[in-house]
């Protein structure tokens, strides 16, 4: 027997002054193999179609479906409906600015973090068309893909108490991104230069170990431990920077 | 109305797009980018297998060289590319690949000394030379001479965006998000940029440019059952061809991909059969091997696609409450391989099918995947019909795909072509000036202001938008697919004008501002029963066989006849595209002959031009 799944969806469209935030149900037969992007587009072409949501790839790899689903962020395009309860609620993540139901603004975020950690190899090289490439080892290599992997999603960040109570804080999306540089011999930057990026009050120092971020990741990058790793390393930096100071005095 | 100036704007931010403005903006100009998704989510993202680039690092590639994937890649498109296309394109592609590792790319890298390696089900054994220890390695891949594709696990296209992106931002290069163009602002003569959408106010805007590049990606989502993004309907296309001077390259040639997952036709990775995993049938047992004893598996993408659904009509696919089904085996690649060079496919089993590929066999069927076709270009990336425009990527016909693109292709002409478009544009961009004609800008505007308010207020009639867009997408997956005939594409045509027609007449049903997803696509759906009718028209008078094109009602290869390329073009008020042919290539380094795979009859051409190069003619077979 099929089940009838109810939905709640949050409805708000912020550039129509007629608009109020509310929540709205819906009621859908589920069918086989359901996933919340069957399930979203059904309603919207059968019910309602004004209702706002992003999808793109489907498959789980451009990072654009990310919601709360029944309060957790994931990303909706690879829930199917069978893990869910009959009820399903859906909110549009916190921290990023709506758009307008369950579509957020993620684009100018990212943006701005891209920024804030320059997320580029910083080199002072010039590339050489006639050269071979630099070598690297294989094992390195993957290991740069693993956090590589991140797709800007936004779970993490929307699962972050401190990322919901400072606008400012950097999240561990960022510290991901500057830990996957660090790895990388390509990039010339210097410790004290990443630290001045991330070692601050928001960044690294801001986390308060809630580590929801890790939880939530639907790539399952191991968030937790570049945090460790970015703490470790500016704790021995900063000692290795007293123990100079004391040597030269 | 906001009015914005660049040097050159960019519609799409795909790998292309942000290719081409990288180009431009490290020579000085000012690029901006529109894309109608955050440009990182764009789907060159979803590219996973590999790029192409004749490096010869891993020993299975030893003795590559550009030759060798020029002519690959002109087998693969079954003699219908530009030959002068895909000659530039194989000589840059080492480099291209050589400076996105040199932007930050962790390509996967050749580790020396024995390993094995399993082709067509059976392992074998393989040694890797100390000398080109860390270099880029590359996997095998289908229609390829040598292991070539260079790759970063199977989430490369991943990786390659998220690289440009970076620079874009190093750069600072404007990119904004959530904005589709709608109209290209244009005297018949010059482009000057576009009337734009924002998808988060609703509002429109003009943006002026200098030069205008279209990169907007293919156009798979006319299509039922496709691989692609939801974004992938054609837009760029579409408002080239309304253009009316604008012609469209070989729309007919639509790619199908062998193993996109059933039910919901996400692609798994070229790089699963690359890699040695295997087809099987409702007996689990291996065809592939009846059909292509050659090549096998890893034969071109139309080849493996015809038989995979020559297959299934002898009644040897695995019913499903989706349709009838294959398999696709890697159990025996083994769990370390899968969990490091196929991760991306673990993770769509695990989610999406609820699979284990470690022990269990993958569902899958041909989904139309890759769109050769395109806005046509020369091959600096000048579209024909109106100055200072320009296309890149799949969204374009440069023309190096001919009827068939290989896999890892794709990725290597949106880095190749958007180096070289990038630098042509910026050539264009040194000494041109264009005359911005404020009487074209105000009219462009007018007329989108006036359509969106006959759509909003119900002017023109109440069709059911989606209604209309699933039957177009049917028509084109029943009539326009793997296996065409006059009859059929004669029906798909005659249906899609009618569809064409009952467009005019949408009514929406949400009238909300602000983005209005059904509005957007009420604005766009004309123009894609437009795509959709140069694609079937396009079909329906190519009376021939030629890669992905497979007419069964005329089964050979017509060298004679169709060595063409289609143009289509749309007069204003025309009920149907109005088609002429190019000769497809005007130089022929490799003329003519089989492919080595994919056995078809030929008909020769008699052309001294085409084939008076070699003394031994391709024989009738």
């Amino acid at each position: 027997m099929e089940r009838i799944l109810k939905f709640n969806i949050f409805r708000y469209t912020p550039v129509d002054p007629e608009s109020t935030p509310h929540m709205q149900s819906f009621q859908l037969e589920e069918t086989d193999s359901m996933t919340l992007y069957i399930a979203l587009n059904h309603i919207r072409e059968q019910q309602d179609p004004s209702l706002q949501f992003d999808f793109c790839c489907r498959a789980g790899i451009c990072g654009s479906c990310a919601m709360l689903i029944n309060g957790r962020p994931d990303l909706a395009c690879h829930t199917k409906t069978k893990d869910l309860p009959s009820e399903i609620t859906l909110m549009p993540l916190p921290v990023f600015k709506l758009i307008g139901d369950l579509s957020v603004d993620t684009g100018s975020w990212f943006r701005g973090m891209n920024e804030r950690v320059e997320s580029w190899i910083h080199t002072d090289k010039i590339f050489d068309p006639e050269a071979p490439e630099e070598p690297m080892t294989n094992q390195l290599a993957e290991e740069i893909y693993e956090l590589e992997r991140c797709i800007e999603c936004g779970c993490c960040v929307a699962a972050c108490g401190k990322a919901n109570m400072r606008e400012d804080f950097m999240g561990a999306v960022a510290f991901n991104r500057i830990a996957r540089f660090m790895l990388d011999p390509r990039d010339e930057r210097t410790n004290t230069e990443y630290f001045e990026l991330v070692g601050t009050d928001e960044g690294i120092f801001g986390c308060l170990g809630l580590l929801g971020c890790e939880d939530v990741c639907p790539k399952d990058i191991p968030l937790q431990d570049q945090l460790g790793t970015l703490r470790r390393k500016m704790g021995w930096n900063a000692v290795q920077h007293l123990f100079s100071r004391i040597i030269s005095r | 109305m906001d009015t914005l100036y660049t040097d050159l704007l960019c519609i799409g931010a795909g790998l292309a797009g942000e290719r081409v403005a990288v180009e431009a903006a490290s020579q000085g100009f000012k690029a901006t980018c529109l894309s109608i998704v955050p440009p990182r989510r764009s789907h060159s993202s979803a590219a996973q297998g590999g790029m192409q680039a004749a490096l010869g690092n891993a020993c299975m590639g030893e003795g590559d060289c550009p030759d060798i994937h020029f002519a690959d890649t002109v087998r693969g498109s079954d003699w219908g590319c530009d030959q002068a296309v895909a000659r530039l394109f194989s000589e840059t592609a080492p480099m291209a690949v050589r400076e996105m590792a040199f932007w930050g790319i962790p390509w996967n890298r050749v580790v020396a000394g024995r390993s094995t390696y399993f082709k067509a089900g059976r392992q074998y054994e393989k040694v890797e030379l100390e000398e080109k220890e860390g270099l880029i390695t590359a996997r095998d891949f289908g229609g390829t001479a040598k292991w070539r594709t260079c790759y970063t696990s199977d989430g490369t296209g991943h990786t390659l965006l998220f690289t440009m992106d970076n620079m874009i931002v190093k750069l600072g290069v404007t990119v904004h998000d959530r904005v589709e163009a709608i109209s290209l602002i244009h005297d018949g003569q010059s482009c000057m940029g576009a009337v734009a959408r924002c998808l988060k106010t609703g509002k429109l805007r003009v943006y002026l440019a200098r030069a205008t590049l279209i990169a907007t990606g293919g156009y798979g989502r006319l299509y039922r059952e496709t691989t692609n993004a939801v974004i992938n309907d054609g837009g760029g296309a579409i408002i080239a061809l309304d253009t009316g001077v604008v012609p469209l390259g070989n729309m007919e040639a639509v790619q199908f991909h062998p193993t996109g997952i059933v039910p919901t036709n996400i692609l798994v990775t070229e790089g699963c059969r690359g890699d040695g995993g295997t087809l099987k049938d409702v007996n689990g047992d291996r065809f592939m091997q009846i059909y292509e004893p050659g090549k096998q598996e890893l034969a071109s993408r139309d080849v493996v696609s015809r038989w995979m659904m020559h297959h299934i009509r002898q009644g040897m696919g695995v019913k499903s409450a989706y349709g009838d089904h294959l398999w696709l085996d890697i159990r025996h690649l083994g769990a370390h391989h899968i969990k490091t060079k196929l991760r991306e496919v673990e993770e769509i089993c695990h989610k999406f099918l609820g699979i284990d590929p470690v022990t269990q066999m993958i569902p899958v069927r041909p989904a139309q995947h890759y769109s050769m076709g395109g806005v046509r270009t020369n091959k600096d990336g000048t579209v024909y019909g109106l100055k200072g425009f320009f296309a890149a990527g799949e969204a374009a016909c440069w023309d190096m795909h001919g009827f068939n693109r290989l896999g890892g292709n794709s990725l290597a002409e949106t880095i190749v072509a958007g180096r070289i478009v990038g630098e042509k544009i910026a050539e264009f961009l040194q000494g041109m000036e264009t005359d911005f004609k404020t009487s074209c800008v105000r009219s462009t505007v007018r007329r989108d202001r006036e359509r969106i308010d006959r759509i909003i207020d119900g002017k023109d009639g109440k069709e059911n938008l989606y209604e209309l867009r699933n039957a177009m997408q049917d028509e084109l997956m029943e009539r326009v697919g793997i296996f065409r005939t006059g009859e059929n594409l004669k029906r798909a045509v005659e249906n899609l004008q009618v569809i064409h027609d009952r467009a005019r007449h949408i009514g929406i049903r949400s009238s909300g501002p602000g983005a209005n997803p059904e509005l957007s696509l009420a604005l766009r759906f004309r123009g894609m029963v437009r795509l959709a009718l140069c694609v079937a028209y396009g079909a329906l008078m190519r009376t021939e066989s030629r890669g992905c094109h497979a007419r069964e009602d005329y089964s050979e290869r017509n060298d004679r006849d169709w060595l063409r390329r289609t143009l289509a073009t749309w007069k204003e008020g025309e009920a149907l595209p109005t088609l002429t042919y190019e000769p497809n290539s005007k130089i022929w380094e490799i003329p003519p002959g089989e492919r080595g795979y994919g056995s078809c009859k030929i008909i020769c051409s008699q052309d001294p031009a085409v084939c008076g190069i070699t003394e031994d003619l391709p024989e009738h077979n």
